[in-house]
Order: C-alpha cells, then structure tokens, then sequence
C-alpha cells in the first residue's frame, strides 16, 4: 500500500477509536442520567448541567482544534485527530512529536513522507500517553475508596478536602496567570495581557452573578461560565493589540 | 450469584463498567500504531525511537502517574473513567464539572455530585469529539479562519479567560482557605523563571497538596 500521512485507511481506523470513544461517553451520560431519574434530582437541573456544559465546552474544543490543524502539516490529519480526541494535549502531543522528528533528522512541519518515520512518530505519541489509559482501569476504584474511607471518619473535613482540592487546582492557574508579570520592569508589557483577560473574565463572572441575583434570571447563573470565558478571549484581541 | 449483578450499587456498576471501558479503549489506541505498521509493511525506526522514547516517557509517565492521584479524587468516578480518556482534564472536564456541581449545589463527594460530575463531563466529552469531528471535515474552510492572526491572541488567553470566572466562583466561597495558596502560587510563578505555561500542569499536585495541608491546620485549629 502506498503511504500518506492522509491514506483514507487512517481515517478510517481513526474513526473507528474515536466511535468507541463516543461510545463509553454516551454509555455514561445515559447510566448517570437514568441514576439521576431514580435519586430524584430534579429534571431541569439534569436539563441545566448538559446545556451549559454543552455550551461552556465549545470554545476550548475549537482551541484543541487549532492544535488539530496545528500538528497537521507534518502528521496528516488523522492522527492528530486521534491524539488529541484522546488524552492528547496540544503541548504534550507537539513536544512528542518535534522530539521524534528531531531523532529522525526531521523538522517539525514538513510533511512525513516515509513510512517507518510516521510509525516511530506514532509509537512514541502513544507510548508517552499510555500510562493513564493502563493505571486508571486498575487505580480509580482504590483512589475512590481511599477518599470515601476518609470521608467517612469525619464528613466535614471531607467536605473542606474536595473544596481544598478544588482551590489547590484554581491557584496553580492564577499564579500561572501572573508568571511573566515582573518583565513588565523590563519594559515588556505583554506579561499583563493574561493578566488583564483573566480580570476582565472575573469582572463578567461577578456581573453575571449580581445581575442574576437581581433580575432573577435563572440562565445568567447557568451560562455565566462560558459567557465570562468567551468574553475574556475576546478581550483578549484588543488587549494583545495594545500590550504584546 | 445470578443476581449479583443487580445488587450492585449504581457506584460498584460504574467501577465495573469503567473497567471494561478502560481496558478496551486502551488496547485500541495501542493498535493503532501496531496495525499502521502491518498496514504499510514498515518497522520502526529503532535507534531514532529508542532516542526520542528516552527523552518522552520517564517524563510524560512521571506526570501521568502523579496526574491519576490528583484528578482522580477531583472527578468522580464516572468522570474519572471518561475524563482520562478524552483528556483536557485541568483546562475543560474539571472546570466544567466543577461550575456543574456548583450551580446544582451538590457536593462533590455525594452520589449526586458524583451524577452530576459524571453527567457534565460525559456532556463535555461528547461536545468536544464532535466539534473535532466537525473540524475534521470542514477543515479545508476552517484552516484559514481558525489560523488568522486576528484570533490567535483570543486561543492563546483561553486558560486566564476560563480560570479567572471559575476562581471569583469558587474564590469568594472559600475565602479563608484560598489565601495562602494563592500568594504562595504568585509568588513561586511570579519568582521562579521556570514557571511558566509549559509548567503549569506539574504546579497542580503541589497547589493540591499544600492546600490540603493548610486547610487540614486550619480545621484543626477550628478556623474552617
């Protein structure tokens, strides 16, 4: 068979992963929902969590998307449809990649023409994600129950741990958020830019939540996440325009 | 034990299930690069991969394995199963599941936490393979479109857009314990050259840990 990094066999087994990966999400999303019917959670609450999550998700899946198109110019399309349908991370999946170029006595963003190359790309992208996809069948379950065990002993502290968890997570991503604010003494002012976007999307979440209080309205609350997101992207381009 | 099947909790049955899931979703991403190999007839290259796996693996394994214990006790069970599937984890399934969570006013470590977190993060899931999906098909129209200089910046701010809505949420309800991570995590990325986006994902164990610590003092102390 003669190789392209495009061959519509490729697309073809790609497809087929990525149909089973569609099918262990569905197979939740029914069992969780048919749970939530017997638990007696309320209908528009079930309705209200798939709506907004449905719409808070497309922004960062037209992000993961670049990254698509992005890997595309030396990988063909299918396999970094894969990598990045599954697990992949843009940054993971382009170090991955420009690594094993590189071992190759390739550059990143030429096309792979040999076959033996887009394998050895292929094998090292996977190999590098797998440890998650074996451990977590085998771990989850022990993990779960080491946390419930805890939460049993004391339901307070059980409480305060998974919103500790929670703010840990949030507070990693602030101080990220600041990391090149001190170039600004350097005379670089584009450190302020997450900065600004991040306070921008604060400033949206906090309107959102006020006026949802006053004027009642049950959908400002539902969707303030994904309109503070959205509105912090698109602050994004006058703010760059101006600092970067 | 015929019955045992139905005497199984809705969570035992998610463990079982999730196993099975796992493993073959597992053993369909290794084929993959097995079967392009048999397809092509191509071997590959041995000493280029043994190269490029020494630089890969102890480092990407490394994060994976620490990645497991921090998400996992975040997601749920069901989240769990499907979140490390479909990865995204820090910047979409756990922001999403957590808003979720949050506006259902359920607690993350109840069985409706669980349902909820499971139900947003299957949503999540689903929405993002198709909008690839979409992509993959439309991708000719949308190279240019998604790739125009006028938008980059907008993609390249989507973690401080998505991150400073979630934390005025979370921030404003746990304002005692949110303090000292958030000046130690300022400092340290602010100080710490190393720190940057690149880094980031292997700060959330540490931000994780150390606010389990403070707040574990705290609660002792009877401050929470």
């Amino acid at each position: 068979m003669k190789f392209s990094v495009n061959h519509p066999i490729l697309f073809i087994m790609v497809a087929a992963v990525i149909l089973l990966v569609l099918g262990q999400s569905v197979y939740f999303l029914i069992r969780a929902v048919k749970r939530a019917k017997e638990l007696g959670i309320e209908k528009t609450t079930i309705k209200n969590t798939i709506s907004s999550a449905a719409i808070f998700t497309i922004a960062p899946a037209v992000a993961i998307l670049v990254g698509v198109i992005t890997l595309s110019k030396s990988l063909g399309i299918p396999i970094p449809w894969l990598r990045l349908s599954v697990i992949g991370s843009l940054s993971y999946e382009t170090i991955a990649a420009n690594t094993t170029l590189e071992a190759l006595g390739l550059k990143g963003g030429d096309t792979i023409t040999d076959p033996s190359a887009f394998v050895t790309v292929l094998w090292v992208m996977t190999v590098g994600i797998i440890v998650g996809l074996i451990l977590v069948p085998f771990l989850t379950k022990r993990i779960q129950k080491g946390v419930k065990n805890m939460e049993k002993r004391d339901k307070k502290w059980g409480e305060i741990f998974s919103n500790a968890m929670f703010l840990g997570m949030i507070s990693a991503f602030l101080g990220y958020v600041f990391c090149d604010v001190s170039n600004v003494f350097k005379g670089d002012t584009s450190g302020l830019i997450p900065v600004l976007v991040m306070g921008v999307s604060a400033v949206v979440m906090a309107i959102c939540g006020l006026l949802a209080i006053k004027l009642k309205k049950r959908w400002l609350t539902d969707y303030a996440l994904p309109i503070s997101l959205v509105v912090g992207m698109a602050a994004a381009i006058p703010v760059t325009n101006l600092l970067g | 034990m015929k019955n045992s099947k139905k005497s199984l909790t809705y969570l035992e049955s998610v463990h079982r299930d999730g196993f099975v899931w796992g493993i073959i979703l597992c053993l369909a991403v290794l084929a993959v690069p097995i079967i392009v190999s048999v397809l092509f007839g191509v071997f590959p290259q041995w000493k280029a991969m043994t190269k490029a796996m020494i630089a890969i693996v102890p480092m990407y394994w490394a994060v994976g394995i620490v990645e497991i214990f921090t998400y996992i006790p975040m997601l749920g069970a069901g989240g769990a199963y499907l979140s490390f599937v479909t990865g995204n984890i820090s910047n979409l399934k756990l922001p999403c599941a957590i808003d979720a969570m949050e506006r259902a006013k359920v607690k993350a470590n109840s069985e409706d936490g669980e349902i909820i977190s499971t139900i947003s993060i299957a949503v999540s899931s689903i929405v993002t393979t198709i909008i690839i999906i979409l992509g993959v098909i439309l991708i000719i129209p949308l190279t240019p479109l998604l790739e125009s200089p006028v938008l980059k910046p907008a993609f390249d701010q989507m973690l401080p857009a998505l991150f400073g809505g979630l934390a005025v949420v979370f921030v404003s309800k746990n304002l005692k314990l949110s303090i000292a991570p958030i000046i130690l995590m300022l400092a340290l990325f602010i100080f710490v050259p190393a720190l940057n986006a690149g880094t980031v994902g292997i700060m959330v164990p540490v931000g994780v840990v150390f606010t389990i610590a403070v707040a574990r003092i705290m609660y002792k102390k009877g401050v929470l």
